[in-house]
């Protein structure tokens, strides 16, 4: 015979929780949020710092993963060339489904301050893009806040529907 | 030093204008006036053809002809001490008189000099490699190449370096635009998804200064986000940005300030 003793009439009853799917889903999804190791640049440094003690990522579930196989989200921090622009596709088609990304930091978002010939202007013209993050370098501050706002966003949609495939084109 | 020019009237009037600014010489001096330059020079002097000479900023520039360089390299490296190669590349004189400067940066760790070894090449022409002699002549000659165009004969692997290898043009040339030519531009969109998608993906964005009339409704002022298409008043209600949703989330617990115990003594 067990020993211990569970008081039914505590705290209103059962001690069960009741949610929908959709919540639960994307209470998983949102919260462990790994991250692909993408530092291209200077940005990357500060990727970096978000991940070490000081700023910790791990307690928002997100830990940064070196295989786009294992992960969820990819930071793209750091200027993009064009000749790298093949691989992050590349990378990018790797990752499964349901998958986001984060453009962090201006030469990411739009070229930046590199108006040349061998910056791509713009990851979003290669994969498309969720989050912005604006900023040279952006602080791991905004970082994180960029990661709870995903969060947000991954919990507004719905998860039951199969996630719609995002293309670019 | 570039010579002043007013620069009262600069938004009505670039100040600049003349395209492939060639820069005034400082002075040059006879090989004489330094012993070792001037013994150097007298040993290459006695086996190669030396067109000009003269010591400028304290290093000797010496001008000799394009098919002697591996061997005016190999002598000063095997006996007049010379043993690093710290730079070479090319300069484009294309527009002047459609040549090629190839220069070779020499440096005596044991003289505590260095040599200048340049020679002039027609459009087109291949240089000579010195590979064999140096080895960072390995990747130094691949960016020449990759740069200019200027191929190096029995290089090992006479291949772009810094820009991808199915690139077409060369970009340290001065005719080459720094915002890349229409291979350039679309390089990226014509590999990974096609020529069939530049009209669906666009050309690219490089007007730095590019406003867009839509843009004072996309970016709200900040605390005050008002919903898109909304006619901005100016006493909006501020908002305040939370990081969770109101209700709260399944089995996370939402930061309460007032419960919680905020650490303000940093030796503590």
């Amino acid at each position: 015979m067990a020993q211990h003793k569970v008081n039914y009439t505590q705290d209103g009853g059962l001690p069960i929780a009741l949610t929908s799917v959709d919540k639960i889903v994307n209470w998983g999804r949102s919260n462990s949020l790994w991250a692909m190791t993408y530092g291209l640049a200077c940005c990357g440094i500060e990727m970096m710092a978000a991940g070490a003690s000081r700023y910790d990522f791990d307690r928002f579930g997100t830990i940064f993963r070196a295989s786009p196989r294992q992960s969820d989200v990819m930071i793209v921090a750091g200027t993009l060339t064009k000749k790298h622009s093949e691989f992050i596709k590349r990378l990018y088609d790797q990752m499964t489904e349901p998958r986001w990304v984060i453009s962090m930091g201006s030469c990411a978002n739009t070229g930046g301050m590199f108006n040349t010939y061998a910056t791509v202007q713009g990851v979003d013209r290669i994969i498309p893009v969720d989050l912005y993050l604006p900023g040279c370098a952006p602080r791991p501050e905004t970082l994180q806040y960029g990661v709870m706002l995903l969060q947000k966003k991954i919990r507004a949609n719905k998860a039951g529907n199969a996630q719609k495939a995002k293309r670019l084109m | 030093m570039r010579a002043y020019k007013p620069k009262d009237n600069v938004q009505a009037k670039a100040y600049y204008t003349d395209r492939f600014y060639v820069a005034p010489q400082v002075p040059k001096s006879a090989v004489e006036t330094d012993e070792v330059f001037a013994s150097d020079l007298e040993a290459i002097k006695a086996k190669f053809e030396v067109k000009d000479a003269y010591i400028q900023v304290e290093q000797m520039v010496i001008y000799i002809n394009a098919h002697d360089i591996y061997g005016v390299l190999e002598l000063m490296r095997d006996e007049l001490q010379y043993t690093q190669l710290s730079e070479m590349s090319a300069i484009d004189w294309l527009a002047k008189d459609n040549t090629f400067e190839i220069f070779y940066q020499m440096l005596s760790m044991t003289k505590r000099k260095r040599i200048r070894v340049k020679y002039f090449i027609e459009n087109g022409q291949a240089v000579d490699s010195v590979e064999k002699l140096f080895r960072s002549a390995d990747w130094s000659e691949r960016e020449m190449f990759d740069m200019f165009g200027i191929e190096a004969n029995n290089h090992p692997f006479m291949k772009r370096i810094l820009m991808p290898y199915d690139w077409q043009g060369n970009p340290l040339l001065k005719t080459y635009p720094l915002e890349g030519d229409e291979f350039a531009a679309w390089y990226e969109v014509d590999k990974i998804y096609g020529k069939e998608a530049r009209d669906i993906i666009g050309p690219e964005l490089r007007d730095t200064a590019r406003v867009d009339r839509y843009d004072s409704e996309r970016f709200s002022r900040l605390g005050f986000e008002v919903p898109k298409g909304t006619k901005i008043t100016g006493d909006e209600e501020p908002h305040v940005e939370s990081y969770q949703e109101e209700s709260g989330v399944f089995m996370v617990t939402k930061l309460d300030k007032e419960s919680s115990k905020v650490i303000d003594d940093p030796q503590r």
